[in-house]
């Protein structure tokens, strides 16, 4: 046995570009489903998780799925913007702890997520290191984000502007870091967290700035009245919340018109929930509530559907492929005729050299086989985040 | 060595019919043929070999009626007992010298490769002068050099029979008379038979029987 593998061998290896591509595709048939099947399973296992830990999301009309993806991964796609009213309405209702959640910057890939302290006891974090944000301007960061960005306790973030030709957009705003998560093997682990507020200030609602009556910003006053002072551009305003000028933050208006990106209402038992999702049934009301579990396994079944047409047609190729192959190994067969008829000559014996042939099939297909288990199993560590990633851009 | 009585043979339904009623080659001696193109001469190589199948008469090989064998024995039987070279060579272009050397016995059970026969292909390949190129692939060597890998493969098994078929017809006529000095001196060397069909009357002189084809087809 050993004498036919090793004259199968020699003659793949001399072969070496025929039984490559015979290899990588005899592999890709066996890989495609069978690795298709791995990522799918996971990543709903891994989907369907996080959205049956979070009970509730409210949101403003529109697409559910983008509440969901948004609130629970954070995806960068945010929905229609509900407003703070919804978080004094919730906790009105003594039906639901509410938590605000506006996810809509980043610090280069990780999402800034503006939220409550209520968020931190709801997902049971644990801290690695430091404390949870106590201040405006102090951040925590997630275990995966603390290493992307290379920051720990003392260091500090910037948040991204939303566009970088927009002068009159979103400032970066420089944030500290008070404490790193634990690792969570969630997209938690990817956040940056924020209170609420700091999350506005990122987006200019509030600001700090140069003390209007102070002489140094005399020369940015425009025009002075008895209850407004106008000023001009080059006042100076402040991309970092310290000690020093903490007190200048402000916000104008109503705090509660400020928009969130969704609330999570954590019902207090069955029955709550059941009373607060009636609240939100009025067809005609702007704002929606949804059961992330469902929007989730809505969307599994899209992607399984979609999975098993993928598996069908790879199939339909697979079966085209083998018969390929099958059709290369008999012409070869035939070009090797020459050959097969001189060991035969010589004395070779019928089995030895039909063994010698079959053991280049087996070898082709041992090989595939290997290398198919091997991308699966990459597949299977590495898949689940790739495809959120991808369903999540 | 080789006794052949009252045989016949032909190609199905083709004109071409052999027809030796006597034909005995002693152990030890060496003998070419020759004749016309289609005369029969490779097609007596196959029927001492068990290549072929008489349609009637008797091939007694070294003592063994080949044809009376059933395919794995004829098979076992010529592998350890007949060195065969042919004109082209037919070497395999996957393998490299060594392996090529050592095919035979890797392709039937009836051979052991261990480190004896490794040795005695290393001095079969020093003897002939392609020691230096054992390692190599057949198409980077000479016509020369692959008909002396060639013979070699059919010597390592040490046969008491060789038959050759138009051994020099590729070749120099430097190469040419290097070849039948390896194989006449095995013959010599071992007592061992040489049956060489060829064209060429130049190297006639150097065998101990010459045998006209023409005689034996119709």
């Amino acid at each position: 046995m050993r004498d036919v593998l090793y004259l199968a061998w020699r003659y793949l290896v001399y072969n070496r570009l025929k039984t490559v591509i015979l290899v990588t595709s005899i592999t890709l048939i066996i890989y495609l489903p069978v690795g298709l099947n791995v990522v799918v399973e996971q990543s709903g296992e891994h989907l369907t998780a996080r959205a049956e830990a979070t009970p509730l999301l409210v949101g403003a009309k529109g697409s559910p799925l983008e509440l969901a993806l948004n609130s629970l991964y954070f995806s960068l796609d945010f929905p229609e913007l509900t407003d703070y009213s919804e978080v004094t309405a919730i906790t009105d209702s003594e039906l639901a702890t509410a938590i605000p959640l506006y996810v809509r910057f980043r610090s280069r890939s990780q999402p800034i997520v503006g939220t409550s302290l209520d968020y931190f006891e709801f997902r049971d974090f644990e801290f690695a290191s430091g404390r949870p944000m106590a201040v405006l301007g102090e951040c925590v960061v997630g275990a995966v984000a603390a290493e992307t960005l290379g920051v720990g306790i003392g260091d500090a973030v910037t948040s991204s502007p939303e566009t970088v030709f927009n002068l009159a957009g979103v400032y970066p705003l420089r944030m500290k870091v008070a404490g790193v998560l634990a690792k969570t093997y969630t997209s938690d682990d990817e956040a940056i967290f924020v209170d609420v507020k700091t999350a506005w200030i990122i987006q200019g609602l509030g600001h700090g700035h140069q003390d209007l009556a102070s002489p140094d910003a005399a020369a940015s006053v425009l025009d002075r009245s008895d209850d407004n002072i106008v000023a001009n551009a080059a006042l100076v305003q402040y991309n970092e919340i310290t000690a020093d000028n903490a007190d200048t933050f402000h916000f104008h208006g109503d705090l509660s018109g400020y928009p969130l990106t969704a609330v999570v209402a954590v019902p207090d038992d069955e029955k709550s929930g059941v009373i607060l999702r009636g609240r939100y049934a009025d067809e005609d009301a702007n704002s929606q509530i949804v059961r992330p579990v469902t929007v989730i396994d809505e969307l599994l079944d899209t992607i399984l559907t979609i999975q098993q047409f993928i598996v069908a047609a790879v199939i339909i190729v697979g079966l085209a492929t083998v018969a390929t192959a099958a059709l290369v190994f008999m012409l070869s067969l035939r070009l090797r005729r020459r050959e097969i008829d001189t060991m035969l000559k010589i004395g070779g014996s019928r089995p030895r050299v039909a063994s010698m042939l079959l053991a280049e099939v087996a070898i082709v297909i041992v090989l595939s086989a290997m290398l198919a288990s091997v991308i699966t199993l990459l597949t299977w560590r590495f898949g689940p985040g790739i495809i959120e990633s991808f369903v999540l851009a | 060595m080789i006794d052949i009585q009252g045989l016949q043979f032909s190609y199905g339904e083709s004109d071409f019919s052999l027809q030796v009623p006597e034909l005995a080659v002693a152990r030890g001696e060496t003998v070419a043929i020759v004749g016309p193109s289609g005369s029969g001469k490779t097609t007596l190589l196959n029927l001492i070999a068990g290549n072929a199948i008489p349609r009637s008469g008797t091939v007694n090989t070294n003592g063994e009626e080949v044809s009376g064998l059933h395919d794995a024995a004829r098979r076992s039987f010529r592998i350890a007992n007949i060195g065969l070279v042919f004109q082209e060579f037919e070497l395999l272009e996957y393998l490299n010298v060594l392996d090529n050397i050592l095919l035979p016995y890797r392709i039937n059970r009836a051979l052991t490769l261990d480190s004896d026969v490794r040795g005695r292909a290393a001095a079969l390949a020093e003897q002939v002068g392609i020691a230096d190129k054992l390692q190599r692939y057949a198409n980077h060597l000479s016509q020369g050099e692959k008909q002396r890998v060639a013979v070699v493969r059919a010597l390592v098994v040490r046969p008491p029979l060789l038959l050759a078929d138009e051994p020099t017809g590729n070749l120099d006529p430097v190469n040419k008379e290097r070849v039948l000095d390896i194989l006449l001196e095995y013959a010599e060397n071992n007592n061992a038979t040489l049956i060489t069909v060829t064209h060429d009357h130049d190297i006639l002189h150097r065998f101990q029987r010459v045998i006209d084809f023409k005689h034996y087809y119709a």
